[in-house]
């Protein structure tokens, strides 16, 4: 039941105290003349209502969360207190700058860290989510050909095992799109490259690992092709949590990175956001950072970079989100932030390891954070397919993996299990794929119908665009 | 050092064997040895939760928490009900993932579509999207929606909030569209400026209601000035003010946008916030992001899903009209949940009081020698000439613990924009004048 037909007409909370000066009204013809229809509900109304909302929805608080791609770790509860601080959560962003030190001192000190973890030279915190660093990322290499009268470089590179939104970041800062095929191996294909650089190339846009859990061993062969046609590297840190302390973007030869710290560094998605998309780059392209960048002269200062390709949003980002990344990789340090890439990797290799006998890997082992399982063999013979799996795993409670993609592997799964689950956690997991798998064979009807025991049934997705309905009607 | 990680060396072993290998090392081998970090990451060691909230609670002081604000300007301090934060706190809410799996988010969906319902009502538009990153994100989305072939030139008006228009130049330069900023006379967007230069490329005519300086602008006539040329319509409108103010819909927009924070955010530094897209029904293909739609499941049971996907990157890669895959989902749950409990009623009182207060303290100030520069309607903000430089008046309201308006620079250099909200008790606005008198 939607909250709209909760409540009765007339009932309502009782916030503001009265007014205690004289009520200035607008003019006639100012005036609101059009109804508003919003909930007319008691406080107990709202609060029962979200608690009925959160009843059928799952977060990874409910349980295990192996988006691939997507690095569902858990989020600690800490980041929540630390952010929720009033020195934090209740600055005024044009507050004067000797009154926001503070604020300043996470932006930079994040900044810092960050920096050494990617191998870059400065990050900006303005991009508020993956899709917008990429877009500020790329905005940089365009206004670094630019400034050098470089106008011809109009492409980009992508892996046709790429995330759909770097071709899409692409064209939204006037770049056409080349897509090269994966090599066998299922790493970028050296030859094919080298077809596609040339005097136009304004960058490849790369994840290593990629998309299918691999790292790409050819790396810095492929960064010199890029580098030597004069190109950029624009590495889409949504991968990052497989190599960090490991080994660093910037010592790959790419010049430019976003990061998701709502993947990466356990803040959480939120259902969707906010997230945080810092952009780091090395110093040849700091001049055209966005926004304003925290300085330490006498205490810190806010600076427009020289060559600033402007704002890409208000302020300075999502605040409170790089508050909980700060928190986290305080509490991390050194030794924390290998040791957690260590035990992704660990994590998903088990699992992958326990899985390989029923079904088919889109590549073999060793992976990195995830892996890809490829259901083409398994719908072929049963009828099964990646989705009918995926809908069967809702049923035992747990989210499935990412769903068809990459888009160059048939029937895709692909696995992230995150280092924060522990072996108990794979092992119930493993056994109800295995189990799943063993319907598959025996009795594949039951997973066509899949799932039965969630709030809803498989949703008629094409109806809902056809006729869309997309708001309560009054 | 600080770990989330729960494997014990008994763990690590059965894992390794299972795997058949020695140690998690040999899982790295494909990393080009001659790049490998070899002596680690030159960072702090890692500390225990304990010293880490000391170590944040010690930052957090160091900055200054006033409590009292005249500062509006793109941030409003508004009272926020504790149901808010009572809802966005539930660990399912916030640790879910955007909706992919619909069966098995149903919650997240269904608080989806009634945000989008609540936009919908609020700004009287057609339909609205799950929400872009900020007000400022949201009009640069608002503007790149209105770009075709033959039509390639936005208007934006002057009197908009300065790092909006920013934000929209910024992603012009990417996409190639070119920018006219309309310049401001007396402080509201110059109309004759708009009518001599408005051509048959322009693609849209972008305002914002109340302006940057808090005046209502002639919002009427530039919509019908826009739809002569041709050009659609974009209002930034501040959520509040459609409590009491004309919406978006009555003044002839095609799209209507804005910063939610107002709406039961907290102030944050300046995020995360939520941006909130509203067009009309002809638009409804070219509006970015996430978009949830009611269907009903195999059983013909009602249910949520993410759609319309065909607008977007996952299908239509370089095609796609925009990259925006995510919306603010816990800010728009925010929003919902502040609609609720104010309802209709309590958001008109809000928009009330944030007015009268505004007025009663720019009477106060004008009685004191500082003159209201705005000339028609204005809302909740304002500007005022000071006999004395402004950032004099802010370090003596400083010391007082409040935090005065906001000093205007170029050629407005001199000027304060104030701000007042229902927060704004008469006491306090006394207490300023009192201050300032002194001065």
């Amino acid at each position: 039941m939607l909250i709209f037909e909760k409540g009765q007409e007339g009932r309502m909370m009782t916030i503001l105290p009265e007014c205690d000066v004289p009520v200035s009204l607008p003019e006639e013809g100012s005036l609101r003349k059009k109804s508003m229809h919003l909930p007319q509900v008691s406080e107990n109304d709202i609060s029962r209502h979200y608690t009925e909302i959160a009843k059928k929805a799952y977060g990874v608080n409910d349980g295990f969360y192996p988006l691939g791609s997507c690095t569902m770790k858990y989020n600690p509860k800490i980041n929540e207190d630390t952010a929720a601080l009033p020195g934090f959560k209740q600055i005024h962003p044009l507050q004067p700058e000797h009154t926001v030190q503070g604020c300043m001192e996470v932006l930079k000190t994040a900044e810092q860290y960050l920096c050494e973890i990617t191998g870059m030279s400065r990050m900006t915190f303005q991009p508020a989510a993956g899709a917008h660093g990429e877009f500020t990322g790329l905005l940089l290499i365009k206004a670094y050909h630019e400034s050098r009268g470089d106008n011809k470089r109009t492409k980009i590179i992508v892996p046709d095992s790429a995330h759909g939104t770097n071709p899409a970041s692409a064209t939204m800062v006037g770049y056409s799109v080349i897509s090269i095929p994966s090599a066998e191996d299922g790493g970028v294909d050296l030859e094919e490259l080298k077809k596609a650089v040339g005097e136009d190339t304004a960058g490849l846009m790369l994840t290593n690992p990629n998309t299918l859990g691999l790292f790409d061993r050819n790396i810095l062969e492929i960064t010199k092709i890029v580098h030597e046609a004069g190109g950029l590297n624009y590495y889409d840190g949504a991968n990052l949590n497989a190599v960090m302390g490991m080994i660093r973007p910037g010592d790959m030869g790419f010049d430019v990175v976003h990061l998701n710290l709502h993947k990466t560094f356990s803040t959480p998605h939120g259902g969707g956001g906010p997230g945080s998309g810092p952009v780091g780059c090395k110093d040849l392209l700091a001049e055209f950072l966005p926004g304003s960048m925290v300085e330490e002269e006498e205490g810190y200062v806010f600076k427009h970079p020289a060559h600033t390709i402007g704002q890409v949003k208000s302020f300075y980002g999502n605040f409170l989100i790089v508050v909980r990344a700060m928190t986290y990789l305080f509490m991390l340090g050194k030794e924390g932030v290998p040791e957690a890439s260590k035990h992704a990797v660990l994590n998903a290799n088990y699992m992958m390891a326990q899985l390989k006998d029923v079904y088919d890997m889109a590549y073999q082992g060793p992976c990195m954070h995830e892996f890809v399982m490829s259901l083409a063999r398994l719908k072929k013979e049963t009828g099964v397919s990646a989705m009918d799996i995926a809908k069967g795993l809702l049923d035992y409670g747990i989210h499935p993996p990412t769903m068809y993609f990459p888009l160059i592997v048939p029937e895709a799964l692909m696995a992230e299990p995150t280092e924060t689950e522990s072996k108990e956690t794979l092992d119930k997991v493993i056994a109800v794929l295995r189990s799943l798998h063993e319907t598959a064979m025996t009795n594949p009807e039951t997973l066509h119908q899949a799932p039965i025991h969630t709030p809803v049934t498989r949703l008629d997705e094409v109806r809902a665009a056809r006729n869309p309905k997309l708001k309560h009607e009054f | 050092m600080g770990s989330f990680v729960p494997a014990t060396d008994h763990d690590r072993k059965e894992m390794l064997s299972a795997i058949g290998i020695e140690s998690i090392e040999d899982l790295f081998g494909q990393l080009p040895q001659e790049v490998l970090l070899k002596d680690g990451l030159n960072l702090p060691n890692g500390m225990s939760e304990m010293e880490v909230n000391k170590k944040m609670e010690g930052i957090a002081a160091k900055n200054t928490v006033f409590p009292v604000i005249f500062r509006g300007a793109g941030a409003y301090k508004h009272y926020i009900p504790s149901i808010v934060k009572s809802v966005i706190s539930k660990e399912t809410l916030y640790t879910a993932y955007t909706p992919y799996q619909a069966e098995m988010s149903q919650g997240i969906l269904q608080s989806i579509y009634e945000y989008q319902t609540m936009i919908c009502e609020i700004t009287g538009m057609d339909v609205a999207n799950a929400s872009v990153y900020d007000g400022a994100s949201a009009a640069a989305e608002a503007v790149a929606m209105c770009r075709d072939r033959k039509k390639n030139r936005a208007f934006v008006s002057a009197a908009v909030h300065p790092q909006v228009i920013e934000t929209i130049k910024t992603y012009c330069f990417g996409n190639g569209m070119e920018l006219t900023v309309i310049p401001e006379k007396d402080g509201i967007t110059d109309l004759d400026f708009l009518k001599e230069h408005l051509d048959s490329q322009a693609a849209c005519v972008y305002i914002q209601n109340p302006n940057y300086y808090g005046s209502l602008e002639p919002a009427e006539e530039i919509g019908s000035i826009a739809k002569e040329a041709n050009a659609r319509y974009i209002m930034g409108v501040n959520p509040i003010s459609l409590g009491i103010i004309k919406t978006p819909i009555e003044y002839g927009a095609d799209i209507a946008v804005g910063e939610g924070q107002p709406l039961g955010l907290p102030l944050s530094f300046g995020g995360p916030y939520i941006g909130f897209m509203a067009c009309t029904k002809e638009l409804i293909r070219k509006l970015p992001g996430r978009i949830v739609g009611e269907t009903v499941d195999s059983n013909g049971k009602t249910g949520y899903v993410l759609t319309l996907q065909a607008r977007e990157q996952h299908i239509r890669r370089e095609k796609a009209l925009s990259n925006v895959c995510s919306n603010q989902a816990l800010c728009a749950l925010a929003v919902s949940v502040y609609l609720s409990a104010m309802g209709a009623e309590g958001l008109k009182q809000t928009a009330i009081q944030c007015m009268s207060k505004a007025h009663y303290m720019a009477e106060q100030l004008e009685a004191i020698g500082y003159s209201v520069v705005n000339q028609g309607e204005f809302f909740h903000e304002f500007v005022t000439t000071s006999k004395i430089p402004a950032e004099q008046v802010m370090g003596k309201l400083e010391e007082h613990g409040i935090l005065g308006g906001y000093p205007l620079t170029g050629e407005r250099a001199g000027q304060i924009l104030w701000c007042c909200t229902e927060m704004n008790a008469k006491d306090d606005i006394d207490r300023v004048i009192g201050i300032l008198k002194e001065v």
